[in-house]
């Protein structure tokens, strides 16, 4: 059983700066690391792996300090790790990412039964490429899987979470497919996972590699353009009530609890 | 043209609707409604919003969603209208079909905003918040069509409009083929219902412990409200993630929200802005969320909700008396 994990590098979110005068991200000096969400993508494939057999592809798009992403992914578990980096990938929107990597699987022929992304990035969070990609590739996708229940030779079972429901969905191989948290809870890497990972081999590629156009991906490619990026800035003004006056703040609250219910204006 | 795109008529196709209206009218656009649907509940409801054309796609395939039926569906029917722009709610239903659409026609798609206008040139401008709801990014699609856009749930009043003659189209349906099969359902239980309320008591950390968060719900039925809640807490599971505010949980718009205990992270505050009034109960005289409140009650949150619900439960009796 072949496993092909998408992982992408991200900006420690917690660290975000926006420039005050640009109203821009700050990228400078952030470190990256996998998106989380990537990290239970992972695992799910290196258990299965462990448990039925086979390997683990782990494929990202970025530039080149994924590398470091990558070898984490190796120290994980994952037996080959493939990095697409290239500046004509710059500015890339969903569509060309989505595209780059369709690209970059078909050109090297990467063999997969279950193509496994996260439901979705911690900065762009669009969750959209694994849906985009699965589309161009022409493969049936279920999103929001929360967990995967059984996997035989031709089919995979797994449990979908939806507002009203969870689903038990049965899906031919191969398929995509775009996982919650739930699915698996990712390990810390060894000491041998992280010798192997050091010694391992990471495959870098560029667009000429794999043929694809510049035209057609980065900034060029990409039908959307981010026009603006702005802080979001609320502030309300906060009549506090502290100490002696706690009892008024709370008598005021009821009174508006009490407007509100009657339909009175407030 | 506009579309807007749903699988049920609800809440969501009303406040796309009524947000569309105004977009189609500022650029002198029809509005249509498409609804891929198993069944024809509530259609009537939708002329109040004010929809030029109501496109009807039915199958029995379609009571639950599945990526291969639907979008074989939606993409036939586009194709055949072109229109300039396509919403659809930011649901597990949108934001899964919508990208394979978007795939399909080699155009963009802005995820999960939180306002759109339309510019002179008849350009969508949509605005979503990213990074953790540390940013807002305005997003264009100038040079592709359709412009499309999944749209998060709650954040656009419902506006009636007045009645306008809505023609009704039914398209017919070919056994959609799909690759994947349903085997079972199980329903969740019945959600917080936040959506809706009047009165939201939300609660964090704050709360100390999970039997405390019993307060907020003898407050909320007090209210006739509904009980909310911070990531820590459903990370903690005090509760279910459906009571979960913010932006990576539900966004709310109740004439009074009720933040115990919440620290007023940029992530939560993604979800409850905008709230009419904001009554914030923190011991912590310099907790961010004071920032957002319009009141600020500095002590303990359990306690605060108990003297809260003693006060209420006394004007109850009053008013019985
Ligand atoms: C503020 C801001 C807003 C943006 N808004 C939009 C928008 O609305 N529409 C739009 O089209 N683009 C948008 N983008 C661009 C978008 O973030 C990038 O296209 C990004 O490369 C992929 O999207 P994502 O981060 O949303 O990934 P998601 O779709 O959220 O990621 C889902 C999964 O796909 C896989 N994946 C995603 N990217 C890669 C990659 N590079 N390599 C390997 N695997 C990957 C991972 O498994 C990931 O868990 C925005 C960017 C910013 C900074
Ligand atoms: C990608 C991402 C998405 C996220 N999405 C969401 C989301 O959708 N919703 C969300 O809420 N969070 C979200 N978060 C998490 C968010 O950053 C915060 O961690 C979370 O909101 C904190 O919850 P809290 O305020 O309940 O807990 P804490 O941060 O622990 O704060 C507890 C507060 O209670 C106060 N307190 C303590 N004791 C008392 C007492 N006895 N009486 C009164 N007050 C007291 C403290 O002063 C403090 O302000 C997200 C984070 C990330 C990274």
């Amino acid at each position: 059983m072949n496993f092909l994990v998408l992982v992408k590098q991200v900006p420690d979110t917690e660290k975000v700066k926006i420039d005050p005068n640009t109203g821009t991200l700050v990228r400078e000096g952030l470190d990256i690391t996998m998106n989380p969400l990537d990290a239970h993508a992972l695992e799910l494939a290196v258990s299965l792996k462990e448990k039925f057999g086979g390997s683990v592809t782990v494929l990202s798009m970025g530039p080149m300090n994924t590398v470091d992403v990558l070898r984490n992914a190796i120290a994980l578990g994952a037996d080959r790790a493939i990095l697409l980096s290239d500046v004509a990938l710059a500015g890339s929107d969903t569509w060309a990412t989505s595209l780059a990597l369709a690209r970059t699987i078909q050109k090297l022929s990467i063999q997969y039964d279950l193509l496994i992304c996260g439901e979705k990035s911690i900065d762009g969070e669009t969750g959209q490429v694994g849906i985009e990609l699965a589309t161009l590739l022409n493969l049936p996708a279920i999103s929001y899987v929360s967990e995967l229940i059984e996997i035989g030779r031709d089919f995979v079972l797994v449990r979908r979470s939806v507002e009203d429901a969870h689903e038990i969905w049965k899906a031919p191989l191969p398929v995509c497919l775009c996982v919650l948290k739930s699915v698996a809870e990712p390990r810390l890497p060894t000491l041998s996972g992280k010798k192997k990972a050091m010694d391992a081999k990471i495959e870098i590629y560029n667009v000429k590699d794999i043929k694809i156009d510049p035209e057609e991906v980065g900034l060029k490619g990409s039908p959307t353009r981010v026009v603006k990026v702005f802080n979001t800035k609320v502030s309300r003004n906060c009549t506090i009530y502290e100490d002696k006056d706690v009892p008024e703040g709370i008598n005021r609250l009821a009174e508006l609890i009490r407007r509100t219910l009657a339909g009175e204006p407030v | 043209m506009i579309v807007v795109l749903n699988n049920r008529v609800d809440r969501n196709s009303f406040e796309l609707l009524s947000k569309a209206r105004k977009l189609a009218d500022k650029a002198f656009m029809k509005l249509v409604f498409l609804l891929i649907s198993n069944s024809k509940k509530n259609i009537e409801e939708l002329v109040r919003f004010g929809p030029d054309v109501v496109i009807l796609a039915l199958h029995e395939r379609f009571e639950r969603f599945s990526l291969d039926p639907f979008l074989s569906t939606s993409k036939k029917i586009l194709e055949k209208y072109s229109p300039s722009i396509v919403l659809a709610p930011a649901t597990t239903f949108g934001r899964t079909l919508m990208p394979a659409l978007a795939a399909s026609f080699r155009t963009g798609l802005t995820a999960d905003c939180t306002e759109l206008d339309v510019d002179e040139k008849g350009n969508l401008l949509q605005t979503r918040p990213a990074i953790g709801g540390n940013v807002m990014a305005t997003i264009v699609t100038p040079f592709h069509r359709p412009q499309m856009a999944t749209v998060r749930p709650g954040v656009f009043e419902i506006e009636e409009q007045k009645k306008r003659n809505t023609i009704f189209v039914e398209e017919p349906v070919e056994n959609p083929e799909d690759r994947c099969q349903l085997v079972r359902v199980e329903p969740k239980q019945a959600g917080a219902k936040l959506e809706e309320a009047k009165i939201i008591v939300s609660v964090g950390k704050g709360l100390r412990k999970k039997e405390n968060v019993e307060l907020a719900f003898r407050l909320a039925s007090l209210v006739k409200g509904a009980v909310g809640a911070s990531r820590a807490v459903v990370d903690a599971r005090w509760l279910s993630h459906d009571h979960q505010v913010g932006l990576s949980g539900k966004t709310v718009k109740p004439k009074i929200y009720i933040a115990a205990g919440i620290s007023g992270a940029v992530q939560h505050l993604a979800g409850m802005q905008t709230s009419e009034i904001v009554v914030a109960i923190n011991k912590d005289r310099h907790a961010p969320i004071f920032r957002v409140a319009d009141i600020g009650i500095v002590a303990d949150a359990s306690w605060a909700l108990s003297e809260l619900i003693r006060r209420l439960e006394r004007d109850d009796d009053g008013s019985r008396r």
